[in-house]
């Protein structure tokens, strides 16, 4: 190994001290100002710790008492578990059979090319047409109705990943159960499945985060508490007449911290989906 | 088993999948190209046949030409400002030091933070009154007086941009991070010995094996940047003065908030073949960049 300077060492210290607190300072403030008391947040010169820590906005965001700021959070919450649940739970369906039979069968590969291709189309290009669309079915501001939107992201995106995964699942282990004369469905069950699981996991993961993110179509297709998602919720609390900055903050935090969460601890999972594609080219 | 009934039972397999494709995407799709040559309103009936107007009509609108220009500013310099910082954060986290495990956690931090929350989170770090970078710089002595960063035209672009590279550079990072730890270390070293210089191991050593990747960045992130629509329009709504907008906060002020379905459409495929040629272009590139690297 090359042996590094002294010079050196402090400049990739001072480097990394000033790339942590690029990262965490704004991700700390958020966090700040939901727990500051309004007169701090308003105060010159800025407070940037409070005098009293004051937890009490989320308690408020996550009353379920009628006709409440928290009422229209906690169904937004709500909103966004199902949806995100449902969607995920539809592409990974649709996923897995379609992504083993590209990897056993790659004479089918361009379908899905086509398929993946999709992830260029901008939003608006669709979003006309699926208005209508659900406006006929009735599935305006509807959890299904947005969750089966939500298959135009997470579909192609879940395929995808399910295809590299089965790619690394050698077939002869396949090969090896079918001989011992197990079916198809038998085989899955036994033998691909299970190896998969971990990939199937990470697809989950990803779908759901994807759906957990989504806003334009959320804010075209929703309207009420009936199907608005948390990013909508969030939108209209940024974009509204509330005076209390700190509770803004809040709804950011309590929004944020599933896929923080999932992200601190699921890491190895995550960047090993994210960097397939970059390594693969 | 005879390949036939492979290909055959693959179809099937794919049957599900294709069938919900073409109903949310392919059937849309089709319908949108059908509105596009038509007048017809977001509500009410059908519209009439109208050929070409709406394409003539938007592309010819000062609007059309200011808004594309505002996105290809957008996209350039956020997707440029990323791609250089994430390598530079990369190189710095294939370095050897205490809390490195640490630092790169981190790293996930931004990426997973909703993009309606981050957009949020910088909108009230922009306030004119109360924000956090008016307190920071005038308790620095930098500003007298503070300025509303979002409500001119002059910053509001940039204060958006700033916005948008703090929450992407992460992935550009992860990515680069995972090819420098693919870069085998006898490499490195005999490039030492020949004694090459820090940049020089950089520009021909180590950049070779990032080339292939980070394209692939590159054509996501650009792709993403000419989309934007998220945090523009939770951040400004395309405004003050329009100096924000962006094609697709154009096509949803023309489609849903003037209703116009017919001109909305058009414009959502003049900004779809951009991006379709945008990614053309990039694929010719990555097919060039694969065969030259390594």
């Amino acid at each position: 190994m090359e042996r590094r300077s002294r010079t050196f060492t402090v400049f990739v210290y001072a480097c990394a001290l000033l790339l942590a607190v690029v990262i965490l300072a704004p991700v700390l403030w958020l966090f700040v100002m939901s727990i500051s008391p309004p007169g701090d947040l308003a105060a010159r010169p800025l407070r940037w710790w409070p005098q009293h820590v004051d937890f009490s906005r989320y308690a408020v965001l996550l009353s379920t008492a009628e006709n409440s700021a928290g009422a229209a959070f906690t169904s937004s919450l709500r909103n966004s578990i199902e949806i995100a649940g449902m969607a995920t739970l539809a592409a990974l369906v649709l996923a897995v059979p379609a992504g083993w039979a590209v990897s056993r069968t790659p004479s089918v590969g361009w379908s899905l090319s086509m398929v993946i291709a999709t992830y260029m189309l901008p939003p608006v290009a669709l979003a006309v047409p699926l208005y209508m669309g659900l406006a006929w079915l009735g599935l305006l501001n509807n959890v299904f109705g947005l969750a089966l939107v939500y298959l135009t992201i997470l579909a192609p995106f879940t395929t995808w990943l399910m295809k590299s995964g089965f790619d690394t699942i050698p077939r002869e282990i396949e090969a090896a159960a079918m001989i011992d004369g197990a079916g198809l469905l038998q085989t899955w069950r036994i033998v691909t499945l299970p190896l998969a699981g971990p990939v199937m996991a990470t697809a989950a993961l990803f779908a759901f985060l994807l759906a957990w993110d989504e806003f334009f179509y959320a804010l075209l297709f929703t309207s009420d508490q009936r199907a608005k998602t948390l990013t909508v919720a969030i939108a209209d609390l940024a974009g509204g007449r509330v005076s209390d900055y700190g509770l803004i903050a809040t709804a950011g935090v309590l929004a944020a911290l599933p896929p923080v969460v999932v992200g601190l601890f699921m890491q190895r999972a995550l960047i090993s989906g994210l960097t397939s594609g970059g390594v693969k080219g | 088993m005879s390949g036939t009934w492979m290909t055959t039972r693959a179809w099937l397999l794919m049957l599900p999948l294709l069938v919900v494709m073409v109903a949310v995407i392919g059937w849309p799709l089709a319908d949108t190209v059908a509105l596009s040559f038509t007048d017809a309103r977001l509500v009410g009936t059908g519209g009439s046949f109208v050929g070409f107007d709406n394409y003539v009509k938007m592309v010819s609108g000062s609007n059309f030409q200011r808004t594309l220009v505002t996105t290809t500013w957008f996209a350039v310099i956020s997707v440029a400002a990323e791609m250089v910082i994430g390598v530079l954060a990369a190189l710095l986290l294939n370095q050897r030091f205490h809390g490195r495990a640490a630092l790169r956690a981190l790293l996930i931090l931004p990426w997973a933070l909703p993009t309606v929350v981050n957009a949020t989170l910088w909108r009230l770090i922009y306030n004119p009154e109360y924000g956090a970078l008016n307190a920071a710089l005038s308790q620095l002595g930098l500003i007298d007086v503070y300025r509303s960063w979002l409500g001119e035209p002059g910053t509001a672009l940039a204060a958006l941009i700033v916005a948008d590279c703090w929450k992407n550079y992460p992935l550009v990072a992860l990515i680069a991070l995972a090819a420098l730890q693919a870069v085998p270390r006898d490499v490195t070293a005999a490039s030492l010995v020949d004694g090459a210089g820090p940049f020089n191991r950089f520009r021909f050593v180590i950049l070779p094996y990032l080339a292939g990747p980070l394209m692939v960045a590159l054509v996501l992130r650009t792709i993403e940047a000419f989309k934007v629509f998220d945090i523009i329009w939770v951040m400004t709504r395309g405004g003050p003065a329009n100096s924000t907008r962006t094609l697709s906060i154009l096509v949803y002020q023309e489609a849903f908030s003037f209703q116009r379905a017919g001109s909305g459409a058009s414009l959502a495929l003049i900004v779809t073949l951009l991006v379709t040629l945008l990614a053309v272009a990039y694929a010719a590139l990555v097919r060039k960049t694969a065969g030259s690297a390594v």
